[in-house]
């Protein structure tokens, strides 16, 4: 007769035998993980590719910048938040820019006025890239459910962070900046 | 998925609201497992928001650190409310420094703390896996099995709800096991919520699409379960052996 140390010892054998046998067995194939291939809106994924104009009639396109972090900002004139924390991205953008950093700010131009968001842009003297999203197709591409929503991209073009609601402070965009300059994790 | 829940001007952040109340919950269990174990409830609610705090302070404090210059060019960033800016090893590292500063201090007994305690972790662990939901991180790996839900381009497996189910079980054996037990010996609850979790883990891991891979190929996650089952195995045996020494507690 098996005592009840004895039984437990063997319990306690099988199941760590049982649990190394599963990490084998479900060890990752290639395509069992994202490695950032795969486009969609939310971190570890690659950011969906986009077009846009500026209100000069100059184009964007966020693949053209790989290589570089980008922050996608979704922003609207009327939104309290988006325009509190318009300044701080200023700021880091002027101080990170020479180093590649860049701003996409994309303006939900289709429930914004075109006027009331140019007027915003220049009276702050932003000098990052403002977008116009007229028909609102890559708000929904990027599934904008709140605004401010910011996306922070490192140079492969995978979002390291989606940042939703704000306005985020100075401190957190330079963090944020620092680190896609940085090795991946 | 739903992140924030919009109400007016003003977006609520759905996983933050989920882990307060699964926090609330949690200590609300805890209570009356505390009272058998003859601790006074309000120990348990000092005991926890004092780690809570030096767990945010700690975290803040050792972000600072980390990047003094982002905080030099914006001292209010001290005070965001973002928790992005919090190190989570220095925070958990601060909390439980506090915590057993304040537990000797009170001379509060470790094992039936932790015991008491253990509701709380088995309802924030559901309440991570809810608020993973709400967020969709933590996601499913892609498969083409009916119950799949679309996510981030692809059907995948509801790794979220896998774990919400798997949470709910085991609440139920923490919840439940005190009135099944005559006698027990203090950190018995607490070792076989953490075996149960840690295996929970190791199972469900396998169905995950965002693992952090060693080796090219290994769940690292996978492997610090199988450890943390291994411990709390060790200690439910090591609990369960005959050791005249050591006094049993009456549930």
């Amino acid at each position: 007769m098996v005592s009840p140390p004895s039984r437990f010892r063997l319990f306690y054998t099988l199941t760590l035998l049982l649990g190394a046998g599963w990490i084998w067995v479900s060890a990752a194939s290639p395509n069992s993980t994202t490695s950032g291939l795969i486009p969609a809106p939310q971190e570890g994924f690659l950011a969906p590719d986009f077009s846009l104009q500026t209100p000069s009639g100059e184009t964007f396109t966020l693949s053209d910048l790989r290589g570089q972090p980008v922050l996608i900002n979704f922003w609207a004139s009327w939104c309290p938040p988006c325009r509190s924390e318009m300044p701080a991205m200023q700021r880091v953008y002027n101080d990170f820019n020479e180093k590649g950093f860049t701003v996409l700010a994309i303006n939900v131009t289709n429930s914004d006025s075109l006027d009331e968001a140019i007027a915003f842009a220049q009276l702050h003297k932003l000098t990052f890239p403002i977008l116009l999203d007229h028909d609102g197709s890559i708000d929904r591409t990027y599934r904008v459910r709140s605004l401010p929503t910011s996306f922070f991209v490192d140079g492969e073009g995978e979002i390291r962070e989606v940042v939703v609601g704000g306005p985020m402070s100075e401190a957190l965009l330079r963090v944020r900046v620092e680190q896609l300059f940085q090795e991946p994790p | 998925m739903f992140p924030t829940l919009q109400i007016g001007p003003i977006a609520l952040q759905v996983p933050g609201l989920v882990l307060i109340l699964g926090l609330w919950l949690g200590l609300t269990l805890a209570e009356r497992r505390a009272l058998r174990a003859g601790l006074h409830p309000s120990s348990l609610y000092n005991l926890t928001f004092l780690g809570l705090l030096a767990g945010v302070l700690g975290g803040r404090l050792a972000y600072v650190l980390t990047y003094p210059e982002a905080f030099m060019a914006d001292p209010s960033g001290l005070l965001s409310l973002n928790p992005g800016l919090l190190d989570p090893a220095a925070g958990a590292a601060c909390g439980l420094i506090a915590v057993l500063i304040f537990g000797r201090r009170k001379k509060l007994s470790f094992w039936p703390v932790l015991d008491a305690l253990t509701p709380v972790f088995a309802v924030l662990a559901i309440a991570t896996s809810l608020a993973h939901l709400s967020a969709g991180t933590a996601f499913g790996a892609p498969t083409d099995l009916p119950w799949g839900i679309h996510l981030s381009g692809a059907s995948r497996h509801p790794s979220q709800v896998y774990e919400t189910l798997l949470g709910l079980l085991i609440l139920g054996v923490v919840v439940l096991l005190p009135g099944r037990l005559r006698f027990h010996s203090p950190g018995v609850f607490f070792f076989t919520f953490l075996a149960l979790t840690a295996a929970a883990r190791l199972f469900l891991e396998a169905f995950r699409g965002d693992s952090t891979l060693i080796f090219d190929r290994f769940r690292l996650a996978q492997i610090i379960a199988w450890v943390l089952l291994a411990i709390s195995l060790w200690g439910l045996g090591k609990l369960s052996s005959p050791n005249p020494a050591r006094s049993e507690t009456q549930s």
